[in-house]
């Protein structure tokens, strides 16, 4: 459901059903590791209440197997987020839309080759968790990744020089649209291959642990991993619950459910579509929340984000999305039946939290007028930063291939290959 | 330095003999190449001159003065987890991944006493999950740790192929140089004691071509320590192989601290007749012919060649230059081979030197069978190694 135009308090977490899994009425606490903190054993709970619910016929609004507690809010003034905020959310939503629409432009006009996929419609999904995080804590994303580097901080002109394969790009040029990597926001990529960043986010949630038990810092940074619903599937996905959940790592699993894996129904791949449903037989709260309303899964970001800070470990959160475009740019988009694109239209999260915000008198329309105006001056400044920096020279070509270049090996005069003057050129053969 | 190799059930699995008898240092004198810290400047300078003169030299070493200490004797996977606990207690960020490594300590025993001393999370037992773990590791190494993964067997990293190719080799590189992955990979492969097809395979072949990552051979305890340590300093993913049948070798190795080049090779046997390039087990195989070659009148330069990749041209290119004829012997499958990528760099780089085509010997494109007798066949053997060279020579 949208925000609500009535006076009716907005509450998004329902818990109105959720299946209780035999196997995890206890939780099973993992052999404690030497050395580490002993943190609360608080037995979680499922709702006992049964979802009949076999397919996505009914609207779910949000379903929580556990953690996530009901708000109860007093009164009409008590909204769920303040002026601030509301301006920080629908300026990052409206700059990954008109950032993707301005890639589809370029794309069409021959500044930006190969496989670039769109995030138009989700972008709830981005803006509501990783506007909770800190610069320090990590995101690890997929194919779809210009968004999330977006909200991350990674400025416009970076990525669109990026998209642009020039050398000012986030990383030289060098990765491309399914590589963004950023580290001084530590956006852990951009992977190309679906379930290959999960493990890396594992291990960046390690990280965050090993911090706190092995150096004893005050290290309470979280990992976010973010993967569409033909991820889960994947072998990786499942082996990373698991072992999230049996070392207790900071992370939140994030899956962005829009149905459709290129021309793939989540529902003809799936044997049981229900992906929140998946947390429970791991030992973790799974979690399901309407994607396409910014509010509601911030709503739940905080809480999965908040358990993963205070050491409690991960959650799996569905969110039920779509994407406007094809997979891809390449992608015809032929095979959605329209009058489920126009359901999904219908529920732009641009459009609800314009919506929201005026209605609620949070902000005035020329307010967020303003704001738009300054995102597409931003958006066009990128296009032409990147239209006007070079192209990489031939010398970047072996540039990072090792870090450290000794890997290239020792030639037959006896020096290293790397101290070669056609190294630097790019022109010795590796 | 002294060397007395006592190598226990090396040799393959003939029947009649089972022991090595250990090799004298007179008749084989060991030449190391000058170990040097892996902290020099990312440039890629070093010390001119140190190191190349030293590892083509081919005087025999004199035991007595080259002794400084006595060292002290330990068996290669004694070695292994000597050099991984120095580096443990040197660097607090060192961990390691693996199945078995903290409780049982290790399929081969290297991570015996670890879990102990360093607790679980810094010896992290996994679950059985090597793709999922091996990029648990990378991630890990992109915020700033220095994990090393342990495939219980070479063999189960195929499943882990993925993550080592994708992510541990490409990511420096689509990152744009913003994420260094400083891992170490490694675990035992190679033919055994009838261990069967799936758990006798010989990964050198498959991982060769990703671009982005070091791979090493180590066949001693000296070297399995040096470069162990070398590959954890490593800034660069090093793939390093060990051997299922080289876990017990003994040799007195020294007290003080040393790490070796994970890019040089090393000269075994200097000679003037032919020029034989192995690694790994096959190394003592390769021995074992030299002994007989020696008595038949040949003078067989050996080099183990350590790096996989990439290898050190300029040890072998000064060997080729001397003896003009090359043999290699190895226990990778024939086709695709480190052997085949070896045969193709010499051929690209010293041609004009070579008098005879290069004679590579592998292991037959079999799977290895379960049955000692086909084992034994599909491995290169001592016998076929002295035909090979006396047949070289003879050109």
């Amino acid at each position: 459901m949208a925000c609500s135009a009535t006076a009716k308090i907005l509450q998004p977490l329902s818990i109105r059903s959720a299946e209780k899994s035999e196997s995890c009425g206890k939780m099973l606490s993992p052999s404690s590791f030497l050395g580490s903190t002993p943190l609360p054993k608080k037995l979680f709970s499922v709702n006992k209440t049964i979802s009949p619910l076999a397919r996505r016929s009914a609207t779910i609004v949000a379903v929580s197997s556990d953690v996530v507690k009901e708000k109860k809010l007093k009164s009409t003034q008590n909204l769920l987020i303040t002026k601030e905020e509301g301006l920080v959310l629908y300026e990052d939503m409206y700059l990954g839309r008109a950032f993707e629409d301005m890639c589809a432009q370029m794309y069409y006009r021959g500044k930006m080759f190969g496989f670039v996929h769109l995030y138009n419609g989700q972008e709830a999904v981005s803006t509501g968790f990783i506007k909770l995080l800190k610069k320090e804590d990590c995101v690890v994303s997929t194919y779809r990744d210009h968004v999330h580097a977006l909200s991350k901080g990674v400025p416009a002109r970076q990525v669109m020089s990026e998209l642009f394969g020039k050398n000012t790009g986030c990383c030289r040029g060098q990765g491309g649209s399914m590589h963004m990597f950023s580290k001084e926001h530590n956006v852990l990529g951009g992977f190309a291959f679906i379930g290959e960043g999960i493990p890396v986010a594992t291990g960046a949630a390690f990280t965050s642990k090993y911090k706190r038990e092995v150096f004893k810092e005050d290290c309470d940074e979280v990992t976010l991993a973010f993967f569409g619903d033909g991820t889960c599937n994947n072998g990786q996905f499942f082996e990373c619950l698991n072992m999230a959940a049996l070392w207790k790592l900071p992370i939140v699993f994030v899956v962005e459910n829009n149905l459709w894996a290129i021309g793939m129904s989540h529902l003809r791949s799936t044997s049981d579509p229900q992906i929140w449903k998946k947390g429970p037989a791991f030992g973790m709260p799974g979690v399901h929340v309407d994607g396409m309303d910014v509010l509601k899964v911030r709503e739940v970001a905080k809480e999965a984000v908040s358990r993963a800070r205070r050491g409690e470990g991960p959650t799996l959160v569905e969110c039920e999305t779509y994407r406007f475009r094809g997979h891809s740019l390449a992608d015809p988009d032929e095979l959605r039946d329209p009058a489920e694109k126009a359901h999904y239209a219908t529920r732009d999260p641009i459009t609800a939290l314009k919506k929201y915000v005026i209605e609620n008198k949070l902000a005035s329309e020329a307010e967020l007028k303003a704001i738009e105006k300054k995102i597409d001056e931003e958006i066009e400044e990128a296009v032409e930063f990147a239209d006007e920096s070079p192209v990489p020279e031939r010398s970047q070509l072996l540039e990072n291939v090792f870090a450290d270049p000794k890997g290239f090996g020792i030639g037959p005069d006896g020096k290293y290959r790397c101290e070669d003057p056609k190294f630097t050129q790019g022109t010795a053969q590796v | 330095m002294a060397a007395m190799l006592q190598s226990l059930g090396v040799t393959s699995a003939s029947v009649t003999s089972n022991k090595f008898t250990a090799f004298s240092i007179n008749s084989l004198p060991v030449i190391r190449s000058e170990s040097r810290t892996v902290s020099v400047a990312i440039n890629g300078t070093r010390k001119a001159g140190k190191v190349t003169t030293k590892a083509v030299a081919a005087q025999a070493e004199n035991p007595t003065s080259a002794a400084s200490k006595p060292g002290h004797e330990l068996l290669l996977f004694e070695a292994l987890r000597e050099g991984l606990e120095e580096e443990m207690d040197r660097d607090p960020r060192v961990c390691v991944f693996g199945e078995d490594v903290g409780h049982y300590g290790g399929s081969y025993k290297v991570t015996k006493g670890l879990a102990d001393k360093y607790g679980d999370l810094r010896v992290l037992d996994t679950p059985i999950a090597e793709n999922s773990f091996t990029g648990m590791a990378v991630g890990a190494a992109m915020t700033g740790l220095r994990p090393i993964v342990e495939g219980m067997n070479m063999g189960f990293l195929l499943l882990a192929f993925n993550q080592i190719s994708d992510n541990c080799g490409m990511l420096h590189y689509t990152s744009g140089g913003q994420f260094t992955i400083p891992t170490v990979i490694r675990g035992p492969g190679g033919v055994g004691r009838q261990l069967g097809a799936e758990h006798s395979q010989r990964l050198e072949s498959y991982f060769q071509s990703i671009p982005g990552i070091q791979m090493v051979a180590c066949s001693t305890p000296y070297n399995a320590k040096g470069l162990m340590k070398a590959a954890i300093r490593s800034e660069n993913p090093v793939v390093l192989f060990e051997h299922v049948l080289l876990y017990n070798l003994k040799e007195r190795i020294p007290d003080e601290e040393y790490v070796l080049s994970l890019e040089e090779a090393e000269m075994v046997r200097p000679g003037e007749h032919v020029t034989i390039l192995t690694y790994s087990r096959m190394r003592y195989h390769v021995m074992q012919a030299a002994k007989t070659l020696v008595n038949k009148g040949y003078d067989p330069e050996v080099i183990d060649i350590r790096s996989l990749k990439p290898f050190d041209l300029y040890t072998i290119g000064n060997s080729v230059k001397k003896t003009h004829r090359v043999l290699i012997v190895e226990e990778c499958m024939r086709t695709g081979g480190i052997g085949a990528s070896l045969t193709a760099s010499i051929n690209e780089n010293f041609h004009d030197y070579l008098d005879a085509p290069i004679v590579c010997l592998s292991s037959q494109d079999v799977p290895t069978p379960y049955a000692g007798t086909l084992e034994e066949w599909t491995v290169v053997q001592p016998a076929q190694i002295v035909t090979a060279v006396e047949q070289l020579c003879k050109q």
